[in-house]
């Protein structure tokens, strides 16, 4: 095979993207990642992995303003911004030397460059353009560079950006996207976070916990909008608790900017109201990246910004696939390493099932954290299920109490006629990492019989998972 | 050490059966090769046979019981020496021990002196066996359901055993449950009744005034029949041919063939039915014809090389049986005639066995003696055809342009059309037209 031609060409190296190639690689194909900016894409470089390192930061900060609650003593605790940025961005880099790695070891070849179709089984790839996102990346070493390739299956995982309202549009000095945010210079004295789901609520809570004085604006009525209606509502007082003010129904109309500030003019039921931040946020959701890729010259048809797919992960072009974001909601890292996985293993012919988006959990890692999977209530109920609905808050649990988070609540909604699972919404200490016991359950189709018979261990949050079944059918213990 | 008697898988599909009457009683010596007890499955009656010697030492299933699942344990076995308070100690989880038992009870003498193989041997003995257990759903064994699947399954009256599963290793899982509905292949389970429930129970006797009416519970046959042609309905797409058939030279040729048959004591040996022509007459046709002579997978269509042919026979007191006359298409006409004899006697009887009725290519029903003008049966898969023949009679006809009278019958195949088409099937009956209006050609 020519070093130019390969079995599988992915555009893009962020998390769908890296593993689809690994499991190709593993496969027996000839493989090859088109990047231009990182391997390991937004989320280890820009998103998921060091905003936690920031919010780890934040939580410790926040042990300590609390170290009297456990009996410690700290004296005026205190943070160095650029120190806990420094730590951010040197977990982003040795995120990004991982791939790099792993490609080395399953003999994955890189290209950097922009890669753009010319064929529907050939690229073009051109030098990368410059620091889209951050300061200009060197190729890593081994990297082919500008030329045309060639594959049979080419997949596209470009993945997405930030949304751009008109009049919002973020200047990267005073109204951020998440870049900025997560990069400042200084610290910002007062922050105006627009959109309150994930991406919104976690830099609320990272700046809130650091003293900033935040307020959340959400255009739809509930914060974290996505999430189940009694989880957000309980996140929402919470969130209160600590100080940030939120606005729900509000909309930006304007924003007024000053040397030092912006003021921004919010619609709020018919009402206007004005708020001065120093910095504002702009997290109104991201876009796929269907643009400058050559999708139309060959024909792969695009709807409301996203490649269509017919769940493993096939455009109507042959030999065009497109995963992860740009393929579609739900856009988070765990969809495309799947989606990704998935159209590798169907291109190879293995039985593999198409992306069962109800089944995708979701992760939110603001305080107290959100996790959920499944139906909302409201929404099984608008599918016509009858429900049996649990709940368990976390001040029953004596780990929680233990551990001084008693706030926290886990809902779990079940088919009153089949026991299946529909749904799980926690809000409280470390339920991201509880969530995945209900999405390994979802995926067995436990019923909630099988979940009673399963034993939790003694002292854990996972207990409120347990409990929250057992109430969902009227037979909680420790409440 | 006491014996545990199974309940027997008498077929492979057969997952309970009703234990008809004891023939032993308690205390009973009983040979290997007895017949101990009867055993009434969806299909036949049949006889259980002791595989082991010794004394019938306790019956743990009475006679009369009903759904009694495989392999459960029905009755104990006590071996010289052991007595009956033995017998109420054999755990009835050591049921699918029993295959294996006797095995070690076999080398232990023959390695008397090597005590520590003997130990291993017994060791292992318990493992249970696994052919005894083996059901019908490939697997060869445990169905593989996700408790949801399982519990839709079974809220459903849903068969496990004949959905496909679509999941990891081929369990069964709530997609492939849900879509076992109208339109699907899986088959409901016998348990349930058969049909699906158009309505609930209930609402159809709310339709009746209460006391008006009796309910009889579904015996196993009954139910077969109403899942497998509730099963045929809704998932083959049928469509009927009919054609007359002019019979005079086939009659004509069975009284002389009759009054050439042997006798024995001065009876005939053998004595042709004009159904026994439809049979030669239908199974020559698809030997013509193998396009016909098929069943419908998903995987392709498999075109059996012999044509066995299903013959329809009513069971007194309702209920019906189709014994399976093998290669019909290389059977002289008197041979079929004393096979099919022999087949429906046992089959009325409920005596046949499972390799007897289970298989077969087509099928043929005969409602001739009841006077019957015309009818058209349900196919009954794995079968692409089945063919429907009515009364003979003398009916005025036009031949040359002059009413004449002759002896007519008509015979409607049902065709399953995923296998064949219109045309296929049309040429096939012109040809069947042929054998039977030339029966020369039956005896060539």
């Amino acid at each position: 095979m020519a070093d130019n031609q390969f079995d599988i060409i992915i555009i893009g190296g962020g998390p769908g993207g890296y593993v689809a190639a690994i499991r190709a690689a593993q496969l027996g194909y000839k493989t090859a990642v088109v990047e231009r900016e990182h391997l390991g894409g937004i989320c280890s470089n820009w998103g998921c992995i060091p905003t936690k390192a920031l919010l780890r930061s934040a939580e410790i900060f926040q042990y300590f303003n609390h170290a009297k609650n456990y009996g410690l003593s700290v004296e005026k605790p205190a943070f160095d911004l650029k120190a806990i940025v420094q730590r951010s961005r040197g977990i982003a880099g040795q995120m990004n030397t991982g791939v790099q790695f792993l490609f080395k070891k399953n003999k994955i070849t890189t290209i950097w460059g922009d890669a753009k179709f010319t064929k529907p089984n050939e690229i073009a790839v051109t030098a990368p353009t410059k620091g889209v996102l951050g300061p200009a990346v060197e190729a890593p070493k081994g990297a082919l560079g500008e030329g045309t390739y060639k594959a049979q299956h080419i997949i596209v995982a470009t993945g997405a950006r930030p949304r751009v309202l008109p009049g919002l549009e973020p200047d990267k000095k005073q109204v951020w996207t998440y870049f900025e945010a997560m990069n400042p210079e200084s610290f910002p004295k007062s922050l105006l976070v627009i959109g309150s789901g994930a991406i919104g609520v976690e830099f609320a809570s990272f700046y809130r916990t650091l003293g900033a004085d935040v307020t959340i604006v959400e255009v739809l009525p509930q914060v974290l909008p996505v999430e189940d209606a009694e989880i957000a509502a309980f996140a929402r007082k919470q969130f209160e608790k600590q100080g940030i003010k939120i606005l729900t129904g509000a909309k930006v109309t304007k924003l007024d900017k000053k040397p030092d500030a912006v003021t921004a003019t919010i619609d709020v039921g018919g009402k206007t109201e004005t708020i001065t931040a120093e910095k504002v946020i702009s997290a109104v959701g991201v876009v796929g990246n269907i643009e400058n890729i050559g999708l139309e010259a060959v024909g792969v048809k695009t709807d409301k910004g996203i490649v269509v797919t017919d769940g493993y992960g096939r455009t109507n072009v042959k030999g065009i696939y497109a995963i992860g974001d740009v393929a579609g909601p739900p856009m988070l890292a765990h969809k495309a390493e799947h989606e990704g996985v998935t159209c590798v293993e169907a291109i190879k012919g293995l039985k593999v099932h198409a992306l069962d988006k109800n089944k995708v959990p979701g992760c939110t890692y603001c305080h107290p954290q959100i996790a959920s999977v499944g139906l909302t209530e409201a929404k099984a109920k608008e599918l016509g299920r009858e429900v049996k609905i649990g709940r368990f808050p976390f001040i029953g649990n004596g780990k929680a109490i233990a551990l001084g988070e008693p706030d926290g609540l886990c809902k779990t909604i079940f088919d009153a006629k089949t026991g299946e699972l529909l749904g799980a919404h926690l809000s409280g200490a470390e339920v991201t990492e509880l969530i995945q016991g209900f999405v390994v359950a979802m995926n067995c189709e436990t019923t909630e019989e099988e979940l009673m018979h399963t034993i939790f261990p003694h002292p854990t949050l996972s207990e409120t998972m347990k409990e929250s079944v057992l109430d969902a059918y009227g037979r909680v213990l420790n409440m | 050490m006491p014996i545990n008697i199974l309940m027997p898988a008498l077929s492979p599909t057969m997952e309970q059966g009703n234990l008809v009457k004891w023939l032993k009683k308690e205390g009973d010596k009983v040979k290997s090769g007895d017949v101990i007890a009867e055993i009434e499955t969806d299909k036949a009656t049949m006889e259980v046979e002791a595989v082991d010697e010794g004394t019938l030492g306790k019956i743990l299933v009475a006679e009369g019981t009903s759904d009694v699942a495989v392999n459960q344990p029905i009755a104990v076995l006590l071996e010289e020496g052991e007595d009956a308070s033995a017998a109420s100690t054999a755990p009835a989880e050591a049921a699918p021990k029993k295959a294996a038992a006797p095995e070690a009870k076999k080398e232990e003498p023959a390695a008397p002196k090597e005590e520590a193989k003997a130990e291993v041997s017994k060791a292992e003995a318990p493992k249970p066996a696994p052919a005894a257990a083996a059901k019908a759903n490939g697997s060869g064994g445990k169905v593989f359901a996700s408790p949801l699947a399982r519990r839709i399954a079974k809220e459903r009256g849903l068969d496990l055993s004949a959905i496909a599963g679509s999941g990891p290793h081929g369990r069964i899982v709530k997609k492939d449950v849900e879509s076992a509905q109208p339109g699907s292949s899986a088959r409901q389970a016998p348990a349930s009744g058969g049909g699906f429930p158009l309505m609930p129970d209930d609402q159809i006797r709310a339709l009746f005034e209460p006391g008006s009416y009796d309910v009889l519970p579904h015996d196993g046959m009954r139910k077969t029949i109403a899942s497998r042609m509730q099963q045929s309905k809704v998932v083959v797409p049928h469509y009927y041919l009919a054609v007359d058939f002019e019979l005079d030279a086939l009659v004509k040729m069975r009284e002389e063939m009759n009054n050439y048959a042997p006798k024995d004591d001065g009876k005939p040996v053998w004595r042709l039915s004009i159904n026994d022509f439809m049979i030669k007459a239908f199974a020559l046709t698809l030997k013509k014809h193998p396009e016909a002579n098929a069943s419908w997978t998903e995987g392709g269509m498999l075109r059996h090389h012999n044509v066995d042919i299903g013959v329809a026979v009513a069971i007194p007191g309702g209920g019906l049986i189709t014994p399976i006359l093998r290669n019909a298409q290389d059977k002289p006409l008197p041979q079929i005639s004393q096979e099919i004899g022999e087949l429906a006697r046992r089959a009325r009887e409920k005596r046949l066995k499972p390799h007897e009725y289970q298989g077969g290519t087509t099928a043929i029903s005969n409602l001739g003696m009841y006077g019957v003008k015309h009818f058209t049966a349900v196919v009954n898969p794995p079968h692409s055809t089945i063919l429907a023949v009515a009364a003979s009679e003398k009916r005025a006809i036009v031949k040359n342009d002059q009413i004449v009278v002759a002896t007519m019958m008509t015979a409607t195949i049902s065709c399953d059309h995923r296998v064949l088409d219109g045309a296929n099937s049309a040429e096939l009956m012109q040809t069947l037209k042929g054998y039977i209006e030339k029966p020369i050609g039956l005896v060539m």
